[in-house]
């Protein structure tokens, strides 16, 4: 066994009632552990949609949210994150059923997706600065840019994680620790598409809206 | 500063007051101890309210010190001591009603005041709901403070006039970092805060030179931010007026932005200010972060020509008059 | 530029012998360190013992040592600001010196003294008393140690290389914005903090993992020490409130840095919207520190007077409440602001609500007490003195809460002596009292009785000496951050016994100074391990635990689990039996974290000068340890039983 095991106090033996990246008392751990840096992450995303929410009508005579959300971008960004969320289930799925050819395929089409993601997110950015639409423009944009790039770029490191764990499982096969790591990274994933659905309701649509 | 000339018998006194701090809250102090010596309605209700704190949290602190020295001396560790010892006694059901019961009542009769006088002190004083209220538009600028009189058309430095027994609106803004606007005398403070407009309502029914000092820091120049409230008869204020009028020169835009430049001054006055100089301060660069704010402070945040919005502010003086009644 | 120049702006030796004194100071303490450790040839020893350590026991003596550093700097900082303060019309420093070490001073006294005091005690005690071999997360645990301390040399290193922050420990736009403060003393304060703040939630995150999921058989929730209850409650807070300083000071950096508008005069920046995140986590902050003291008294109270803790429940009780109401309080810290009487109300009555549960600590430790038998050591002085000050530091609260009252009181000296007299009354007496009572547990040795009364009584007679008369102050109209007075306001006479009080503080603090030295040489050792007749699970290992902790995990039957083996003579069943050991898994010593720490503080350091490729280099170092970390397969290794049993056998134990 190749983790960690500080008490012993635990039965490590496998009760294989449990799904594999459980069955093990450290990565248990681990997960609570993880859960509990999701609340965190999820309150940093809670004060920024605080501050974006008190300042979008602080426009200062510059460009106002109907002016600058584009609702085929955004609708279709929404698609692929969501679709990523989706094929990332799936690959938690494969690693339940032990199938390791799966379990990378769908990781595999999940970083494809996050990654159009990214693209697309990355178009828009800088199709809003074309138009003079800095972050330096009014304090609406500081928060626009500040609360929708730090979404994207926790999705951004998501990636890069995804991309780690995918190599391990390549190289080590299902253990209970990479078991544990496809779980945690998509996790990970799904709490970004949670946040995105807050972003794409609270700034876009009511941006389109009001 | 006549008032605060500290003689030797003040500093006396002063020493014997800090031994015991609690005899501070109480006894009625000389005119050092402002915040315990009001000179107006406000600032005494405040006062009541300090007063009642201090008795009632009293009441339990008080007891509990003499309590854990009664324990102390009693419950020690030494030979021969024959109080008793009961090591697994950790239970009792009656003494925790009683201990989480005692805070809960406390708690509630000073929340009881607590919302009371925050809601009063929203409005002018109510001894004096029948005199219609000035207005002084505050404005904190790097180190200074000047004071707009929209009803009569004049502006001061680090010092302002006020009629006694009038109460008096101060609507308060800066030009520089927030700052907070604090005569201790007269009552408590309020911030001054750039972009947004707040109102503070105080008013002095004695006569006097009050000390007032920025309440929050606002860098190197900070602690020379002293000015002062000059309270008088209503007659000697309209003739100070009028002095001013004739007398002083005027403040121009350009005066301003010099003013504004961060520095200390002593006492100015002017006899004229620029139309419209304190809403544009705060609709300078976008303004309006907190609309609900404004309306909640009734400041006329409209944008509008001064003479305009001096009709507006007294329309709000009769507004919040009647719904004082 | 030249070396003139550059010494003149960074270096700042036109600013007189102040900085000249520190700079020579520091220059030879890093000599003399580096000397002695060659001479020593301790260089080895510092990196594989100290430096890459993941045990706990070692993380919370550096904590500790770090805290009581820091201590001296912020009290030091303290001794000239009333130096300052003690004669109106001072010159002894000049407006910009004053408000730069009244802004060092309460910064580093609350996140570079005082959290990483509580953090030291986490560390030392939770694992040992919950029946654990480390915490949850050893390797994290280094990293959070790492980045304080990184984070703690960076807010440091602004005194002599740049210049200090000056806007307050508050740091309030845009006072703090690149239009008033050009500076890079406000640079060092958002990110040293940042990244002890990133540290800081990483704690809470490991600590209460541990406590959840690392506790001995048989330990239930409600079997815990109350201590361990103290951890758990403040990583609550820490979890809910760290997140918003975080993004108070990112958002506050993006507007200096980058030139955003959050909170700027300009261009629709709302400076509110910092004091609200501010204090979001501000105020939660005042009780995450404030609820590991409580864990101690409750502790000290129950040994010392051989009594079991009265309202056990309650006190549990109490302690979640406060987490939770706590977080419901921030707008107390701006009644002035304009809120309106409803929203003032509200936080009004929030805030005095914490007065019941803290009440009914007070109570349960007076009758813990209470048909008791009081032993007067020194960690028990330190409760109750601790009582009394609470107490009227807490009805000044009180006071302060009724917003009304507030108008009159807030930002004036009212305001700083009702936080002393918490923050020190509440915090400080109680890390004293943590550290005296579990020294012998971390040492081996107890700290000399005689000394610790002098320091006892000269820091509890100044503190009074020093902070009530600033009640007086304030109602005299006396406001906080004014580097000097007039001399016409008749704040003359207690300003200068506030000062007075201040230097017999200092003296207090010199004699535990004292203490340490004296007693590491000459302080009576502790060869049972349970120098105080304890009563948790940590007075049933030797002093200090072998750094497996327990080489049999106990099984836990009731609360107060050592304490009531003792009383059944049963106490033997906590010694391991040599066929009961097995071989004990442990994490491997990593150079990672203290590396990671490095990273963060070159990072810093780049942006507050805003080099960026130093920024980036830094930020690089970051990837790749977290790339190497996610790679990392090997990082535990067994201690073979046998070894096992000879430290035990070695120990007396076996
Ligand atoms: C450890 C630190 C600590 C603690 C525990 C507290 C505890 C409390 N504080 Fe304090 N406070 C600070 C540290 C702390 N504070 C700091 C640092 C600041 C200023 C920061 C700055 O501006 O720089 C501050 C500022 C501050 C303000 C802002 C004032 C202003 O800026 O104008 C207020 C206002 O409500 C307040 C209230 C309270 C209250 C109600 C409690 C309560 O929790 C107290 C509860 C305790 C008791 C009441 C005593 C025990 C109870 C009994 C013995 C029995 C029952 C008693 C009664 C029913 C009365 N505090
Ligand atoms: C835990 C927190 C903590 C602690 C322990 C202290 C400890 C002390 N504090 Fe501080 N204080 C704060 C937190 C704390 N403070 C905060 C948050 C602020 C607000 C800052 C702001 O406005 O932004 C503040 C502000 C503050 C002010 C107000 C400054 C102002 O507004 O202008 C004053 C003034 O008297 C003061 C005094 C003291 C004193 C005398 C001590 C004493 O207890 C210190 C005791 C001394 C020592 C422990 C070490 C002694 C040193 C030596 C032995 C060496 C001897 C050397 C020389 C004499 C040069 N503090
Ligand atoms: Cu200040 Cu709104
Ligand atoms: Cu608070």
């Amino acid at each position: 066994m190749s983790t960690i095991d500080l008490t012993h106090a635990h039965p490590t033996v496998a009760s294989s009632d449990r799904p594999l990246e459980y069955r093990d008392h450290n990565q248990s751990v681990k997960i609570l552990g993880f859960w509990l840096f999701l609340a965190t992450d999820m309150l940093l995303f809670g004060c920024l949609f605080a501050t974006y929410l008190v300042l979008r009508t602080h426009t200062d005579g510059g460009p106002t949210p109907q002016q600058l959300f584009d609702v085929p971008g955004f609708a279709l960004e929404t698609l692929f994150l969501l679709t990523s969320s989706f094929t990332g289930g799936l690959s938690t799925l494969a690693m339940r059923n032990g199938n390791k050819k799966w379990l990378m395929i769908w990781l595999g089409v999940t970083i494809a997706f996050g990654l159009a993601f990214i693209g697309f997110e990355i178009k828009e950015f800088v199709a809003d600065v074309a138009i003079g639409a800095t972050m330096q423009r009014s304090a609406f944009l500081s928060a626009f840019f500040t609360l929708v790039g730090t979404h994207g770029s926790h999705v951004s490191i998501g990636l890069i994680w995804m991309f780690l764990t995918l190599l391990q499982v390549a190289k080590r096969g299902i253990t209970p620790v990479t078991a544990r790591k496809v779980f945690v990274v998509n996790l990970y994933w799904h709490f970004l598409d949670v946040v995105w659905v807050f972003i794409f309701t609270i700034v876009y649509l009511s941006g389109r809206v009001m | 500063m006549a008032l605060r000339k500290s003689n030797e018998s003040h500093r006396w006194k002063a020493a014997v007051l800090t031994a015991v701090a609690a005899a501070v809250l109480l006894s009625g102090c000389g005119p050092q101890y402002m915040v315990l010596d009001p000179a107006g309605p406000v600032g005494r209700e405040e006062l009541h309210l300090i007063i009642l704190t201090a008795v009632l949290t009293g009441i339990v602190i008080v007891p509990v010190i003499i309590l854990l020295a009664y324990i102390v001396l009693r419950y020690r560790d030494k030979p021969g001591n024959t109080a008793p010892y009961r090591p697994q006694w950790s239970e009792s059901k009656v003494l925790e009603y009683v201990w989480w019961g005692i805070p809960i009542a406390i708690i509630a009769i000073i929340s009881v005041f607590t919302a009371k006088t925050t809601f009063a002190l929203t409005k002018p004083p109510a001894e004096s709901k029948q005199v219609t209220p000035l207005t002084i538009q505050v404005t904190s600028l790097d180190w200074k403070w000047l004071f707009q009189y929209p009803g009569q058309g004049i502006a001061t430095v680090n010092y302002a006039k006020i009629p006694t027994g009038v109460p008096i609106q101060f609507e308060l803004t800066a030009d520089a970092p927030m700052n907070s606007f604090w005569v201790p005398q007269l009552g408590g403070q309020e911030y001054t805060m750039p972009g947004m407009a707040m109102r503070l309502w105080l008013e002095a029914d004695k006569a006097g030179t009050y000390y007032g000092h920025g309440a929050n820091f606002t860098g190197k120049g900070f602690a020379h931010m002293d000015f002062h409230v000059i309270a008088t008869s209503d007659a000697n204020f309209n003739s100070w007026v009028q002095q001013i009028k004739s007398s002083s020169p005027s403040l121009t835009m350009v005066g301003y932005d010099k003013l504004k430049q961060p520095g200390e001054t002593g006492n100015l006055s002017y006899s004229s200010f620029p139309p419209n100089l304190f809403n544009s301060t705060i609709w300078a660069e976008g303004g309006r972060y907190m609309p609900n704010m404004m309306s909640q402070t009734g400041s006329p945040m409209t944008g509008m020509s001064t003479a305009a919005k001096t009709t507006t502010s007294a329309k709000m003086s009769t507004k919040s008059k009647s719904t004082s009644k | 530029m030249s070396f003139h120049e550059f010494a003149t702006k960074y270096l700042m030796w036109n600013e007189g012998p102040m900085i000249w004194g520190s700079d020579a100071l520091i220059l030879l303490t890093s000599i003399g360190i580096v000397v002695a450790l060659t001479y020593f040839h301790k260089w080895k020893w510092l990196w594989t013992e100290w430096l890459t350590t993941v045990d706990h026991k070692k993380i919370g003596i550096m904590y500790l040592i770090a805290a009581l550093l820091m201590l001296f700097r912020g009290g030091v900082d303290a001794e000239l600001l009333r130096t300052q303060l003690a004669v109106p019309n001072n010159h002894f420093l000049t407006a910009e010196h004053y408000d730069q070490i009244f802004t060092t001073h309460g910064t580093i006294m609350i996140l570079f003294m005082a959290m990483p005091f509580i953090f030291a005690l986490f560390n030392i005690v939770v694992p040992l008393q919950i029946g654990a071999r480390d915490v949850a997360f050893p390797y994290l645990n280094a990293i959070s140690f790492w980045l304080f301390f990184f984070g703690a040399m960076l807010f440091n290193l602004s005194f002599v290389f740049g210049g200090s922050p000056d806007a307050g420990w508050t740091s309030y736009p845009p006072l703090t914005e690149l239009g008033f403060d050009l500076g890079p003393g406000e640079n060092y304060y958002l990110l040293a903090i940042q990244i002890s703040g990133i540290g800081s939630i990483a704690t809470g995150i490991n600590f209460l993992a541990t406590i959840f999921k690392m506790r001995a058989p048989g330990m239930k929730l409600m079997r815990m020490p109350l201590f361990t209850w103290s951890v758990l409650a403040a990583c609550v807070v820490i979890i809910f409130a760290f997140p918003a300083l975080a993004i108070a000071l990112a958002l506050l950096l993006l507007d200096r840095v980058v030139g955003t508008h959050f909170f700027t005069m300009l261009h629709g920046g709302d400076p509110m919207m910092f004091v609200n995140l501010f204090w979001i986590w501000g105020h939660p902050e005042v009780y995450i520190v404030v609820l590991p003291a409580f864990g101690v008294f409750s502790e000290v109270v129950a040994t010392f007077s051989r009594k079991r803790i009265f309202g056990y429940t309650s006190m549990v009780t109490s302690l979640l409440l406060i987490s939770v109401i706590s977080y419901f309080v921030w707008a107390h810290h701006f009644f002035t602001m304009g809120a309106g009487a409803d929203v003032n109300t509200f936080f009004a009555i929030a805030s005095m609500l914490v007065g019941i549960p803290t009440g009914v600590k007070v109570f349960n430790w007076l009758f813990t007490m209470y048909q008791g038998r009081i032993r007067l050591t020194l960690p028990m002085y330190w409760t109750l003195a601790f009582i009394p000050t609470f107490a009227i530091g807490g009805a000044t609260g009180i006071m302060l809460a009724a917003a009304p009252a507030d108008y009159q009181y807030h930002n004036s000296y009212f305001l700083i002596a009702h936080f002393h007299q918490m923050l020190i009354g509440g915090v400080v007496f109680g890390m004293l009292a943590g550290m005296y009572y579990w020294w012998p547990k971390m040492f081996g040795f107890k700290l000399d009785e005689r000394i610790g009364h002098w320091a006892f009584w000269t820091f509890n007679i100044g503190f009074y000496v020093c902070f009530m008369p600033q009640y007086a102050l304030g109602f005299m109209g006396m406001q906080r951050r004014m580097y000097t007075y007039p001399a016409t306001m008749g704040w003359n006479t207690l300003n200068l016994i506030s000062t007075i009080g201040a230097y017999i503080m200092g003296i207090g603090f010199l004699f535990i100074v004292i203490q340490v030295l004296y007693s590491i040489k000459y302080g009576e050792r502790d060869l049972t391990g349970d120098p105080w007749d304890g009563r948790t699970l940590e007075w049933a290992l030797p002093s200090p635990a072998p750094h497996y902790n327990f080489a049999v995990i106990p099984t836990i039957e009731s609360r107060d689990a050592w304490w009531e083996l003792k009383e059944q003579g049963r106490q033997e069943e906590l010694r391991p039996a040599a066929g009961d050991i097995a071989p004990i898994h442990m994490p491997k010593n990593s150079a990672k974290p203290f590396l990671m720490g490095l990273s963060f503080f070159v990072t810093g350091f780049g942006f507050v000068f805003t080099v960026i490729p130093i920024a980036i280099l830094g930020l690089a170092g970051v990837a790749a340890l977290m790339v190497a970390r996610a790679l990392e397969y090997n990082d535990e290794y067994y201690i073979p039983a046998e070894e096992v049993r000879e430290t035990e056998a070695a120990l007396g134990r076996l």
